[in-house]
């Protein structure tokens, strides 16, 4: 039975208006003259690649639904199990399931704590016992490195021949009807991404390639689950930031005057309270009226997704303010401008104006600070799970990962693997943005227009 | 005679998106001590180019591909880059154009003229200082002892001017670059400025390279003029050979194309298109495709400069076999326009404009900036009146108070009978059909999101003119002829056309709700002399066509001249003469007036 979270719902509509704008732009010259200036910096293009999977592991996870339990008689009705899963979840059937006890390090065929184990005589011995499902296939541990170097290299294999494959196809497509875009760079960013992604695919068949949590899950599996909430931080956050941050600063800038002054009150009365302690209570309030209705959620994933659209709407809440001070100040630039005055000469309403005249000539500074916010957005995600405010516990974050990787850091050997695995992802995450951010900052750059 | 500078074959180039432009395309020039070379030509032939390739200041795009620049023995092309900032400010000084962009806003005056000299010379502390005092005296800033103390904003456009020119002379330049020193400057200052650069000159025996496209400024300053045109220099010659019989096509045209009194009887010659791309390459005369006189070997063969008598050069084809004949003298009695008493369409009457100066927490108000004070004026039906004023004198205001972009303070705005003052947003848009107003900066009067035919439609929808959508399409088509645009223009965006071509955008947008005046806010003082001719041109052709009334407000006398009935003279949001345009420019009665007409450079 397909579940529709109302963050799914979101995620898929900002898809489709994604996709509406950028077809309505290309049609356009002067809207997508600038989308393919960023189109035409190697880094922009290679971080878009690294973007766009990122995305579609997003995606996948966020097509949700409930499966059915195995019909105990063949003419009863189907029954769903609570649990909602996702497209990703299924895909990733091996990687969810194959449960260990407790920490094992990446690629390890033991556990990462000793035990007491009946050995086949009846004698007992405390020692490192063999994973339930790392390395299992394995008679002879002996023979770990040399199954783990084939696989890499039949990882490797697999990755040069998709990458083969996927150049010619783009030789012949992609690279004709757009021969100005550095395809060499995609081309390389997406080698980059099928070198790490193949061998660690058939790795993933035998090995729990990133380790196994405290409870024994697989790291990989949570690393890649933290990305749909990462993405829907980052991307969700602006339904609530831009209507907010474009209505007041241009309301603010336009109508100036009284307008003007309850505008800039409210946002620098905003800015004056610490952010993480509005945040705090927002939170705080949020989850108390959980608590109170559980009749409205049914499910936890439910009651996790409305939290995680909670933080998205208490985060644009407090983040409106930057935006709406950029806006301000083009637009009452904007406003002394003759073309602006001749709208007035005619009698053009107030509305026409702002739609017709202000909205578009402030169109690239809005597309520029979401861009540049969405990084912002995922690292203050991760700081606000740390601290204990963010996302609900039962949701994979990358900062329920560094919480949870918070007390490990002090064992003794310590499991370094929790942390390194959401730092490398986030870290990839947030650099293929700022550098796509970067590139879009430039292209839109009033002063390299032609 | 020695040349302080002397440029051989130079070429730059630029890389644009477009592809290599060359900006300077085999320049000879060569200036000699104490002389005033000027540089003329429109915008885009690459007269700034020169001057920054002299001094090796050019963009990074820039650079410079082929020939020499010598500097007395020195080749300042050959010299590695920390000598050649010796050179700059020491032997080659430059000023700019807009001098508060050339000021650093962050220190005082004095300090920046100081800065020069501690980088040129031994003189250090108090000699600096006296320096720097004799300096700002110099230039004429009245009490230097104080406004060297000061910082840029403080000081007006003029003083500003003065503190660049201090800090250009610092060090006794051999040669100074002046690249459109008073073109950001009103015409009293610009006067006060031609006249210091002049004895500045005079006094040091500097060579003077000054780039200009104002005729009027050559006429006075200049010793020897080239026109540039493309890239290329076209004529070279003494001022007073040039003034009488200019040689090349392209300079007859820019002599042509100035408007004054003597041209009121008929339209200004003007050129045909616009500069042509310096991307592109030339296979005969750059100007043969806006020449009349281009015949088939100027599209084949580029010419050679011919050396005419005493040092007068030119690149016509036409010049091997005679010279041109010299330049008409102007018609001696202009012809009155037709002065028919016509009905008065707007009135207004002490009209007042006040900007509160608010303060403090609470943002009292305590006090008042008068912009406009007390303006009475009248303008009849088919007629134009001229609003002449220099900036900040209020003019503007006048404009956008008469139609009511700006509430007036007090007074009354009439337009046919008819009180406009204190109406509401909604019960002023009946009005609003009749009254149309262009704007000075084509690029800014236009939004450069809407194509064309969104732009001229814009009104028309807002105003219900025109009852269906395909009637408005036709409008629009008709239009569009009238303003002499092609009709393919409709599906364009403003950026695909030049600042002629948009100004003619905008006066047709104007025209799209059949208005009966048009306040027009200084429409030509953006554009180039042959542009400006274009669209002077044209409003007049729509005036006699359709009898529309203009209010001009503009600060250029020679247009004024041209195209007025009658003129009022603003100063400081008020009138100070106001009378049919012959009466008023002809036998001024007002001190400001004969001070601005005396300080108008002209060529005659």
């Amino acid at each position: 039975m397909p579940v529709l979270l109302p963050t799914d719902a979101l995620v898929w509509l900002l898809v489709a208006a994604v996709a509406a704008f950028a077809w309505y732009s290309s049609r356009r010259p002067h809207l997508a003259a600038p989308w393919a200036r960023v189109l035409r910096s190697r880094a922009a293009v290679a971080s878009a690649v690294v973007l766009g999977c990122f995305m579609l592991v997003g995606l996948l996870d966020s097509l949700h639904y409930r499966p059915a339990l195995p019909a105990k008689d063949p003419g009863a009705p189907v029954a769903y199990s609570v649990e909602v899963r996702s497209a990703l979840d299924a895909l990733l059937t091996p990687l969810r399931t194959k449960l260990e006890k407790t920490y094992s390090a990446p690629l390890a065929t033991r556990l990462y704590q000793k035990e007491t184990v009946e050995r086949p005589d009846g004698s007992t011995a405390r020692e490192f016992p063999r994973l339930a499902h790392g390395g299992a296939h394995l008679k002879d541990e002996a023979r770990w490195g040399r199954d783990v170097a084939l696989r890499i290299l039949a990882g490797l294999a697999g990755a040069v021949a998709l990458w083969s494959l996927a150049v010619l196809a783009g030789r012949r497509t992609l690279a004709r009807r757009w021969p100005r875009v550095p395809w060499s760079a995609a081309a390389a960013a997406l080698g980059g991404l099928l070198a790490l992604a193949g061998p660690a695919a058939m790795l993933a068949g035998g090995y729990h390639v990133l380790g196994t949590s405290q409870v024994g899950s697989d790291v990989l599996y949570q690393a890649l689950k933290s990305i749909r909430t990462s993405l829907v931080i980052g991307t969700l956050t602006t339904l609530v930031l831009l209507p907010l941050g474009i209505v007041a600063g241009i309301a603010a800038g336009y109508f100036k005057g009284w307008v003007d002054d309850v505008i800039q009150y409210l946002y620098t009365t905003l800015n004056s309270i610490p952010g993480v302690l509005l945040i705090a209570a927002s939170v705080l309030m949020v989850q108390v009226y959980v608590d109170t209705h559980p009749e409205l959620f049914p499910t936890s994933a439910q009651r996790a997704d409305f939290r995680l659209l909670a933080l998205c709407a208490i985060l644009g809440a407090v983040s409106w303010t930057g935006l709406a001070r950029l806006l301000r100040g083009e637009t009452l630039k904007l406003a002394e401008l003759e073309y602006i005055q001749a709208a007035h000469a005619f009698g053009v309403s107030h509305s026409r104006v702002l739609g017709r005249h202000i909205l578009p000539n402030v169109a690239h500074i809005v597309i520029i600070s979401l861009v540049l916010d969405f990084s912002g957005l995922v690292l203050a995600e991760a700081v606000l799970s740390y601290v204990g405010v963010g996302v609900d516990p039962s949701t994979t974050s990358f900062g329920t990962m560094i919480n949870a990787a918070r007390l490990e850091m002090a064992r003794e050997p310590m499991v370094w693997w929790s942390l390194a695995a959401a730092f490398f992802f986030m870290f990839a995450l947030v650099l293929a943005a700022n550098l796509f951010a970067d590139a879009v900052r430039d292209g839109f750059d009033p002063r390299v227009r032609v | 005679m020695s040349a302080a500078l002397e440029l051989a074959g130079l070429r730059t180039t630029l890389d644009t998106p477009r592809g290599e432009l060359r900006g300077v395309d085999g320049v000879d020039l060569a200036i000699a001590r104490g002389e005033c070379f000027a540089l003329v030509g429109e915008s885009g032939c690459g007269k700034s180019m020169t001057a920054l390739s002299v001094l090796r200041l050019l963009p990074e795009a820039g650079r410079i591909t082929g020939g020499s620049v010598r500097l007395g023995e020195l080749d300042l092309l050959a010299l590695p880059e920390a000598a050649m900032r010796t050179v700059r400010g020491r032997r080659v000084a430059m000023i700019f154009q807009e001098p508060s962009t050339a000021l650093n806003p962050v220190l005082t005056v004095g300090r920046q003229v100081a800065e020069v000299i501690e980088r040129h010379t031994s003189l250090r502390g108090a000699a600096v200082r006296a320096r720097v005092l004799e300096l700002l005296g110099a230039v004429g800033i009245p009490e230097p002892e104080r406004r060297m103390h000061e910082y840029a904003f403080q000081l007006s456009g003029g003083l500003r001017q003065r503190a660049m020119i201090a800090g250009a002379l610092a060090v006794d330049p051999e040669v100074l670059i002046a690249d459109e020193p008073t073109t950001a400057l009103d015409v009293t200052i610009q006067a006060q400025i031609l006249e210091l650069l002049a004895k500045l000159q005079r006094e040091r025996g500097m060579a003077l390279l000054l780039i200009t496209h104002d005729l009027g400024i050559v006429a006075k300053m200049a010793d020897r003029v080239a026109v540039m045109y493309a890239g290329e220099i076209v004529e070279v010659a003494p001022r007073a050979a040039f003034f009488r019989a200019p040689q090349h096509p392209y300079s007859q045209k820019l002599f042509a194309a100035l408007p004054g009194a003597a041209q009121r009887a008929g339209p200004l010659a003007q050129i045909p298109g616009q500069v042509p791309p310096l991307t592109q390459a030339f296979a005969g005369c750059r100007f043969a495709e806006r020449c009349e006189l281009a015949f088939e070997r100027c599209r084949r063969e580029p010419p050679q400069p011919i050396a005419l008598e005493s040092g007068h050069e030119v690149r016509c084809h036409l010049r091997e076999r005679e010279r041109a004949a010299p330049r008409a003298a102007p018609a001696g009695e202009p012809a009155a326009r037709a002065a028919a008493a016509a009905r008065p369409l707007l009135e207004v009457r002490d009209l007042k404009v006040h900007f509160p100066i608010r303060r403090g927490v609470l943002r009292r108000t305590v006090g008042h900036v008068k912009a406009v004070d007390g303006v009475s004026l009248a303008v009849a039906e088919g007629r134009t009146l001229a609003l002449v004023g220099e900036s900040g004198s209020g003019k503007t205001t006048v404009g956008k108070a008469i139609l009511q972009l700006l509430r007036p303070t007090a007074g009354s705005v009439r337009y046919a009978g008819e009180e406009l003052t204190g109406l509401a947003r909604a019960a002023m848009k009946r009005h609003r059909a009749a009254m149309q107003i262009v704007f000075q900066d084509p690029y800014a009067s236009l939004n450069p999101r809407m194509r064309v035919a969104d732009i001229l439609a814009e009104g028309m929808r807002s105003l219900g003119v025109g009852a269906t959508e395909a009637e408005r399409a036709r409008r629009i088509g008709a239009l569009l002829e009238q303003v002499g645009l092609p009709a393919d223009a409709q599906a364009r965006y403003p950026h695909e056309f030049s600042g002629g071509q948009r100004q003619r955008v905008a006066i047709a947008r104007a025209l799209a709700v059949e208005p009966r005046l048009i306040v027009c806010d200084e429409p030509t003082s953006a554009l180039d002399v042959s542009v400006q001719a274009q669209i002077l041109n044209l409003l007049r052709a729509l005036q006699e066509r359709l009898g529309l009334a203009y209010l001009f407000i503009t600060h250029n006398l020679a247009v004024v001249e041209y195209l007025a009935h009658e003129v009022a003279v603003m100063r400081g949001g008020q009138i100070v003469e106001q009378g049919p345009a012959g009466q008023v420019l002809g036998a001024p009665r007002h001190e400001y007036t004969r001070a601005l007409l005396a300080a108008v450079p002209k060529v005659d």
